[in-house]
C-alpha cells in the first residue's frame, strides 16, 4: 500500500467550505415555521421556588408556549448517569443528576426554570422578562473547601459534607517507605481549570416529521450516536426514528459531549409537542452558567525523595469541586489521580480524593479533563525537590523517568477506562533532550540569564514533562464505500469539531484505495449515515475511528483487487491501484476506474454466485484494549516586569511524541491550540465567584481568552514511539498541548523573579499580574 | 418633528455583497441577525454578542465592524460585505482564503469569517506587515482552536502572494 | 442576548436630534458608535425606550485645527482621529491613547463623544481629556454651553450633561512649546480596559524647569482622577528622577481604586505610582527634546 498521503502535511478537505462561509453550523439551520426558545434561569445559586407566574408572558403577542417543570408531566426525569465510577475498591459515589427544569429548588445560578417558545428569540427573551418568580434564597455552598466542611450548607439535605464521591487508590506502602526519605516535601496546591469557551456556544434545532414519524435533531454534540440513543429512549421512540446530526461544530473541547443538557432534552420534546421545528441557541451569557465547567481542586500533597532526587513515593489528599450535579461520574478526579504520576517511576503512591457538591455549574471534562491538576502537583513537587537537593528542574526529571525498556509499564492503579493504568510505550529522555536543545537550556542558565540579570532584567526558564492517556475505548466503527462516481466515501459515528477528521481520515483511505485525497468524502456526525459509535473525547477520534477506517479501507482494497482480477482475468498481484484506477502491471492501456469497478460489483441483471455481497464496501470496528499514552515536554523563557508583574513569553518550545502521525500540520495545530488554552488557564482565565455562588465575570470582556498577542510562536519537535495497541501505531494529541502549561508558568516565573530566595512559591493556578504582585510583596 | 419620528418598524434598503435588498425590520434587530436569518448569509458567525470575540466582523462601507454591535437599521443606504463575497465565484478562493488553507489557519472554522473580513481590509492598507503587526491587527478576533500561529503564518503568506500578484 | 424593543429615529440634522431629545427626555438615548450602548442593550442592562441615531449626521464628522487647538465632532470615529496626522502633530497625547482603546473594528465605529458621554472611569479617554485640559461643547434645543473636562465627569457613568443636552464637540487646547506628553497603561490583554493608566502632560519654562503639569489616571476611582497635588509638586522644580518619584508617590495617594475581578485595589494603587513615574519620565524627556511625543 502506498503512503502517498499518510504522514504528509496534506491541506484540509473541509477548508474551502469553512473559508467561504458555506459550512453548516447548527444556528445556520433554517426551517419553515421554526419557533425559538429562551429560558428563564435561576439568578440564585441555591433557592426555593415558592411560586411562578407566567400569565403576563403568555399574553405577550408572539409567545406560543411556556413550560415549567410541572408542565412536563412524565417527561420530567433526572438525567442519566453518563460515566459510571470505575471499580476502585471501597469507592463511595453519590449520584445526583440534573433535571430538565428546576422543580421546587434551584442548585446553581443559570439552572433552567422556565422554557419559553416564541416566534423569535427576541420575543422569547421579552417574555422571559415578563415572568415573575417568588424565590426564597437558601444558604449557599460555594467555595470548595468551605463546602466540604461537615457543617457547610448542604446542596442536598441528605448529604452531609456535600460528599459526591470518595476514592482511595494505593500502590506500595507510602507511610513506611517515606521513613527512609532524604527529604519529604509537603505543600498545598490549588488548581482551577476554568471553562472551555468554544467560539460557538451550544445549540439545538429539532424537527418532528409527522408524516414519516421521525425526529431530526441538529445538535452541537461531540457524541451524536449517544444522543440519538438517549433521546430515543427518553421520548419512547425507536432509535431508527431519531436522526441526530452534528454538523460543523465550532469547537468542542469536552463540554459538548453527550451531556443530555436540559436544553438538549427539552427542545426535541417541545418540537414533538408543538409539531413545529424549534431552535435554541445558547448565548454567551447563558454559556457561562449553562455549559459545564472544569474548575478546581485543592491538593495536600507530599513527596518523599532520596539523596539522588529519586522519588520514593507520593501521598496526595485532594478535594474536587463537582458542582451541583455529577452525571459524568469521576472521570475528572480519576484523571487527576492517575495523570499525576506522569512519565515517572513512583514506587509508592497513596492518593485519596473527595468530590464535593457545590452550588455552582456542573463540572465535567474540558480539554485535559483533570490531567492538568495532577500534572501541576507532580511537576511543582519535583521543582521543589530539585531545589532541596540542588539540581536543576531538568535533571530531577531525567533521574525519575520510566526507562525505555520498562514498557508496557503498569502503575498498579485504576484509570478512567476501568483498566489498570498501563503505559503502552514511551521513551521520555529523548523528548526532554529535544526540548532542552530547542530552548538552549544549559546555555541560558550558564550565560544568558546571568548576563540579563546583570542588566537588571528578570528572565526565567522552565521545563516540564507530562504524559497523556489518549485513545481509550470502547470502540468506533466506519464504513468505506467506493461510489459509482469513482469517489470513495467514509462514514463514521464520531462528531468532529475542527480536528481535521475530513482530511486525516481521507488520507488513510486515499492511500488504501489509490485515490486522490480530495476524492475521499468523509461523513461524520450523522446517525443516519452510521449507526454505531461512542464519540469524540479523550483524544480518541484519530486513534480509534482512524484505525477502524484503516481496517475498513483495507478490506475495500481487497474487494477492489478481487473485482479487478476477475475483470482482467489475472492474479491480484499483477494489479496496481493508483490515481483512481486499477491497471495491469506492465500492460499499458489496460486499466479500469474504481467507479466502473463499483458498477460491476453491483450487477443489475442476471445471477450472481452464492454468497456474493454487492458493492465495493466494507464496515469495520476497532476497540483498543486500553488507552495509548502520548507524552511530551514543554520549555519556556519569560521576562517579567518586576514592577507591574506583566509577563512576556520570549520563547516557547514543545517536544512531543504522539506515536505515528497521520498529518503533521494538523498535529501541530492541535498542539498549538492546546498550548494557547494552557496559557489562558495558567495566566488569564479565572472564574471569579463570590460567597453567594455568583460568577462575577461572566462575559468575554472579563473572562480573558488569550489573544493573538498573548500566545507566542511555538518551536516544535517530534519523536515517534509507535503505539503497539493499534495497527496504525498512533496516539491521540488533542489535549497534549494544554496539559503542562500551568506548572511551566509557575516554574518560569519563580525563576524570573527569584521568588524562592524570597520565600515565595507559586502553588496556585491561575496566576495573574495582580496575584504575583500580592505574593511578592508579602515576601 | 415629533415623537412620531420614532418608529417601531423601519423600511430598510441597503447593499450587501453588491446586491440591493429592501426589508422592513424592527429597529432592535442586530445586523448580525439580519444578515444571517433575514438574508440567509450565515457565513457571518455570532460568538458573544458583546463585541469581544470578533466572529461577527463584517465590512461596513469597506471597514471592519462588529455586526453584533450595529443595528440593521443603521445600515440604511450603506454597503455591507460578508465572507460570502470574498471568493469571487463558486469553486474559487481568494488569495487570503487560499493562504489560510495552505497554512492550516483554521480548525473548527467558526472564528474564520470574522478574521478574513478583518485581515482582508487590513492587508489592503498594509501590504507588507511584520509578524508583530499582524498579531496586533488580529488581536480583536479571538480563536479558541489554533493558538493563532498558523493564522499569522497565513496572513503573512497572503501578504506575500498579494504583493507578488500586484507586482506581476 | 437580544436587545429589548425600542423606537428608533434617525437624526436628520443636529437641530432634529436636539428637538427629539428635548421632547423625549430621559426615555431616549443618543446612539453614537453604539460600542458601549449596544452591548449593554444586548445584555438588557440598558433598555432605552427610544434611540436617536446620530450616525446620519455627516456634518458632525470633523477634526479641525486652529493654531494647534483641536476640535472634534460628535460623529467623528476613533479610527479617523487615530490616523489623522494633524492630531499626532498637535495633540500627541490623544494620538498615543487611541490604539489602547478596544480593537480596530470597535474604533471604526466608536466615537470620542460617545465614549466621554458614557463617563466610564475605566476608560482611558476621560483621563486624557483631564490631562489635556479639554472642554466639552454641549448643545440643547435651547442653546449651548462649554463645560471644562474637570467639571464634566461627575460620577460613575454620570456627566454634567442635562437630559436634553448632547455633547456636540470637544476642544483640546493647543499644547504650548516645550511640552511633552505621555499616556501609558497596564491592561490584561491588548484592547482591554486598563487595570491602571496614566496621562501626563508637562510644559517646561524658559529655564527648563517645570512650568505646568497635569496628571490624570483611569480606573482609579469613580471618575477619571486628576492627581492635582502630585502635579503641583512638580511645578517650578527641575524634572529629575527624584522630583518625579515624589510626584509618583503623591499620585499614588490621590487615587481611590476599587479593585475588580482582575486585580486588587492595592495593586492598582501600586500601578498608579509606577505608571505615573514612567509617564512623567518620558513626558519630561519629550518636553526636553521638544518633540512632545
Ligand atoms: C470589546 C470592546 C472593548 C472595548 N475596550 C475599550 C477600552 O479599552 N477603552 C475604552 O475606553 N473603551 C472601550 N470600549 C468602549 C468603546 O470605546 C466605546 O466605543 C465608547 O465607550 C462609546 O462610544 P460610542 O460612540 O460607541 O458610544 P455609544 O455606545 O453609542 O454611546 C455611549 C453612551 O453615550 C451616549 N451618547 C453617545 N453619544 C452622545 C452624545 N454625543 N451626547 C450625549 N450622549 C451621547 C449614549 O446614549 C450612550 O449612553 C470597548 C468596547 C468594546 C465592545
Ligand atoms: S459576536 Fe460580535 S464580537 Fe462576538
Ligand atoms: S478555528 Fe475554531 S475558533 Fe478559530
Amino acid at each position: 500500500m502506498s503512503t502517498r498521503y499518510f504522514g504528509q502535511p496534506v491541506k484540509r478537505n473541509e477548508d474551502a467550505r469553512l473559508l467561504t462561509g458555506s459550512a453548516l453550523f447548527v444556528d445556520d439551520v433554517e426551517l419553515s415555521g421554526m419557533l425559538h426558545a429562551a429560558f428563564l434561569r435561576s439568578p440564585h445559586a441555591h433557592a426555593k421556588i415558592i411560586s411562578i407566574d407566567v400569565e403576563a408572558a403568555k399574553a405577550r403577542p408572539g409567545v406560543i408556549a411556556i413550560y415549567t417543570a410541572e408542565d412536563l408531566g412524565d417527561y420530567w426525569q433526572h438525567g442519566p448517569l453518563l460515566v459510571p465510577p470505575p471499580p476502585v475498591p471501597g469507592i463511595v459515589f453519590n449520584l445526583r443528576t440534573q433535571v430538565p427544569l428546576a422543580k421546587g429548588v434551584t442548585r446553581h445560578v443559570g439552572e433552567p426554570v422556565v422554557l419559553v417558545i416564541a416566534e423569535s428569540r427576541y420575543i422569547a427573551e421579552d417574555a422571559v422578562g415578563d415572568i415573575y418568580i417568588d424565590w426564597e434564597a437558601l444558604p449557599v455552598a460555594a467555595e470548595l473547601e468551605a463546602a466540604a466542611r461537615p457543617d457547610a450548607p448542604r446542596v442536598y439535605p441528605d448529604i452531609p459534607g456535600n460528599v459526591a464521591a470518595h476514592a482511595h487508590q494505593k500502590r506500595g506502602d507510602y507511610g513506611r517507605a517515606a521513613k527512609d526519605a532524604h527529604v519529604t516535601i509537603k505543600r498545598r496546591f490549588t488548581y482551577d481549570h476554568g471553562c472551555s469557551q468554544p467560539m460557538e456556544t451550544r445549540g439545538v434545532v429539532a424537527q418532528w416529521d409527522n408524516k414519516a414519524d421521525k425526529l431530526t435533531i441538529w445538535d452541537t454534540t461531540q457524541a451524536p450516536v449517544a444522543i440519538r440513543n438517549g433521546m430515543a429512549a427518553m421520548l419512547g421512540l425507536s432509535e431508527r426514528q431519531v436522526r441526530v446530526i452534528a454538523p460543523f461544530i465550532g469547537g468542542g473541547f469536552g463540554p459538548k459531549i453527550m451531556m443530555f443538557y436540559p436544553e438538549e432534552v427539552l427542545i426535541p420534546w417541545v418540537a414533538i409537542q408543538l409539531n413545529t421545528p424549534v431552535k435554541w441557541i445558547e448565548d454567551r451569557a447563558e454559556h457561562f452558567f449553562a455549559t459545564t465547567h472544569e474548575r478546581g481542586q485543592i491538593h495536600d500533597a507530599e513527596m518523599a525523595i532520596d539523596k539522588e532526587g529519586k522519588i520514593i513515593g507520593i501521598k496526595d489528599v485532594f478535594l474536587h469541586d463537582t458542582g451541583a450535579y455529577d452525571p459524568y461520574g469521576l472521570t475528572v478526579p480519576i484523571n487527576s489521580q492517575c495523570t499525576l504520576l506522569g512519565p515517572y517511576v513512583v514506587p509508592h503512591y497513596d492518593s485519596m480524593f473527595t468530590a464535593v457538591f457545590t452550588n455552582k455549574t456542573l463540572v465535567t471534562p474540558y480539554r485535559g479533563a483533570g490531567r492538568q491538576h495532577g500534572v501541576f502537583v507532580m511537576e511543582r513537587l519535583l521543582d521543589i525537590a530539585a531545589r532541596e537537593i540542588g539540581i536543576t528542574p531538568a535533571e530531577i526529571r531525567r533521574r525519575n523517568f520510566i526507562a525505555p525498556d520498562a514498557f508496557p509499564y503498569n502503575h498498579g492503579i485504576i484509570y478512567q477506562d476501568f483498566t489498570e493504568l498501563t503505559y503502552d510505550s514511551g521513551n521520555y529522555e529523548p523528548i526532554l533532550d529535544q526540548v532542552l536543545a530547542t530552548i538552549g537550556y544549559e546555555k541560558f542558565l550558564a550565560e544568558e540569564q546571568p548576563r540579563l540579570r546583570a542588566e537588571g532584567k528578570c528572565v526565567g526558564i522552565a521545563v516540564v514533562c507530562y504524559v497523556e492517556g489518549t485513545g481509550i475505548g470502547p470502540y468506533e466503527g466506519a464504513k468505506v464505500q467506493v461510489q459509482a462516481s469513482g469517489k470513495v466515501s467514509v462514514v463514521t459515528g464520531i462528531g468532529t469539531q475542527g480536528q481535521g477528521h475530513f482530511t486525516s481520515f481521507a488520507q488513510i483511505v486515499a492511500d488504501a484505495c489509490g485515490v486522490d485525497v480530495t476524492n475521499v468524502e468523509v461523513i461524520t456526525g450523522d446517525t443516519d449515515a452510521f449507526y454505531w459509535g461512542a464519540g469524540t473525547f479523550a483524544s480518541r477520534g484519530a486513534v480509534v475511528a482512524g484505525n477502524a477506517i484503516g481496517q475498513a479501507a483495507g478490506l475495500v482494497r481487497q474487494k477492489i483487487l478481487a473485482t479487478a482480477a476477475e475483470h482482467f482475468e489475472c492474479a491480484e498481484t499483477d494489479l496496481i491501484i493508483e490515481n483512481g484506477k486499477v491497471s495491469l502491471n506492465g500492460v499499458p492501456g489496460h486499466s479500469i476506474t474504481l467507479g466502473e469497478l463499483a458498477g460491476m460489483a453491483n450487477p443489475m441483471r442476471g445471477a450472481v454466485a452464492p454468497g456474493t455481497e454487492p458493492g465495493l464496501e466494507a464496515t469495520s470496528y476497532f476497540g483498543p484494549p486500553m488507552g495509548a499514552t502520548a507524552s511530551g515536554a514543554h520549555a519556556m523563557i519569560v521576562e517579567v516586569d518586576p514592577e507591574t508583574m506583566m509577563v512576556e513569553i520570549k520563547r516557547y518550545a514543545v517536544a512531543h511524541d504522539c506515536g505515528v502521525v497521520i498529518n503533521p500540520l494538523i498535529v501541530e495545530g492541535q498542539v498549538q491550540g492546546g498550548v494557547a488554552q494552557g496559557i489562558g488557564n495558567a495566566f488569564f482565565e479565572d472564574l471569579v465567584y463570590n460567597d453567594e455562588g455568583q460568577l462575577l465575570n461572566a462575559s468575554l470582556a472579563d473572562y480573558l481568552l488569550p489573544s493573538s498577542m498573548d500566545v507566542p510562536r511555538m518551536e516544535m519537535t517530534h519523536t515517534v514511539t509507535p503505539s503497539p495497541l493499534n495497527p496504525l501505531g498512533i496516539k491521540g494529541v488533542g489535549e497534549a498541548g494544554a496539559i503542562p502549561v500551568g506548572p511551566l508558568f509557575a516554574q518560569a516565573l519563580e525563576d524570573a523573579l527569584q521568588l524562592p530566595k524570597r520565600g515565595v512559591e507559586l502553588l496556585d493556578i491561575p496566576l495573574s499580574p495582580s496575584k504575583l504582585w500580592e505574593l511578592a510583596r508579602n515576601a | 418633528m415629533s415623537s412620531s419620528d420614532f418608529e417601531h418598524e423601519v423600511k430598510l434598503s441597503l447593499t450587501v455583497n453588491g446586491r440591493r435588498y429592501t426589508r422592513t425590520v424592527e429597529p432592535r434587530m442586530l445586523l448580525a441577525d439580519f444578515l444571517r436569518h433575514e438574508l440567509g448569509l450565515t457565513g457571518t458567525h455570532v460568538g458573544c454578542e458583546h463585541g469581544v470575540c470578533g466572529a461577527c466582523t463584517v465590512q461596513f462601507d469597506g471597514e471592519p465592524a462588529r455586526s453584533c454591535l450595529t443595528f440593521a437599521v443603521q445600515a440604511q443606504g450603506h454597503a455591507i460585505s460578508t465572507v460570502e463575497s470574498l471568493a469571487g465565484g463558486p469553486g474559487k478562493l481568494s488569495v487570503l482564503q487560499e493562504a489560510f488553507r495552505e497554512c492550516h489557519g483554521l480548525q473548527c472554522g467558526y472564528c474564520t469569517p470574522g478574521i478574513l473580513m478583518t485581515m482582508q481590509a487590513y492587508l489592503a492598507q498594509h501590504p507588507d506587515p511584520t509578524e508583530a503587526e499582524v498579531r496586533e491587527a488580529l488581536s480583536g478576533n479571538l480563536c479558541r482552536c489554533t493558538g493563532y500561529q498558523h493564522i499569522v503564518d497565513a496572513v503573512l503568506l497572503a501578504a506575500k502572494n498579494l504583493r507578488a500578484g500586484a507586482a506581476a | 442576548m437580544k436587545p429589548a424593543p425600542f423606537r428608533y429615529a434617525a437624526a436628520q440634522s443636529l437641530e432634529h436630534a436636539l428637538a427629539l431629545k428635548a421632547e423625549a427626555g430621559e426615555e431616549a438615548r443618543f446612539l453614537a458608535g453604539g460600542q458601549s450602548l449596544i452591548p449593554a442593550m444586548n445584555f438588557r442592562l440598558a433598555q432605552p425606550a427610544m434611540l436617536i441615531d446620530l450616525n446620519p449626521l455627516d456634518d458632525l464628522d470633523y477634526i479641525t485645527v486652529d493654531n494647534g487647538a483641536l476640535r472634534i465632532g460628535a460623529r467623528t470615529r476613533y479610527s479617523r482621529v487615530e490616523h489623522c496626522a494633524e492630531v499626532a502633530r498637535w495633540q500627541p497625547l490623544l494620538a498615543e491613547v487611541l490604539p489602547n482603546i478596544a480593537h480596530p473594528q470597535i474604533r471604526n465605529r466608536g466615537t470620542l463623544c460617545g465614549n466621554l458621554s458614557n463617563a466610564d472611569p475605566a476608560s482611558e479617554l476621560p483621563a486624557v481629556m483631564l490631562a489635556a485640559g479639554a472642554r466639552m461643547h454641549a448643545h440643547s434645543a435651547g442653546g449651548d454651553r462649554w463645560i471644562a473636562a474637570a467639571d464634566f465627569f461627575i460620577n460613575l457613568f454620570e456627566t454634567a450633561l442635562q437630559p436634553d443636552e448632547m455633547l456636540v464637540e470637544i476642544e483640546l487646547p493647543a499644547l504650548p512649546a516645550r511640552s511633552g506628553t505621555c499616556f501609558i497603561e497596564v491592561a490584561r490583554r491588548p484592547g482591554d480596559y486598563a487595570m491602571a493608566g496614566v496621562a501626563a502632560s508637562l510644559t517646561l519654562d524658559a529655564n527648563g524647569r517645570c512650568g505646568s503639569a497635569s496628571i490624570a489616571l483611569c480606573n482609579a476611582g469613580p471618575t477619571p482622577m486628576a492627581a492635582a497635588a502630585a502635579a503641583q509638586l512638580l511645578i517650578g522644580g527641575v524634572l529629575d528622577a527624584e522630583a518625579i518619584a515624589a510626584a509618583a508617590a503623591q499620585a499614588q495617594e490621590e487615587v481611590e481604586p476599587n479593585g475588580n475581578v482582575h486585580c486588587t485595589a492595592d495593586y492598582q494603587r501600586h500601578l498608579a505610582g509606577v505608571l505615573t513615574r514612567r509617564a512623567l519620565t518620558s513626558a519630561a524627556a519629550r518636553a526636553r527634546q521638544g518633540t512632545s511625543a
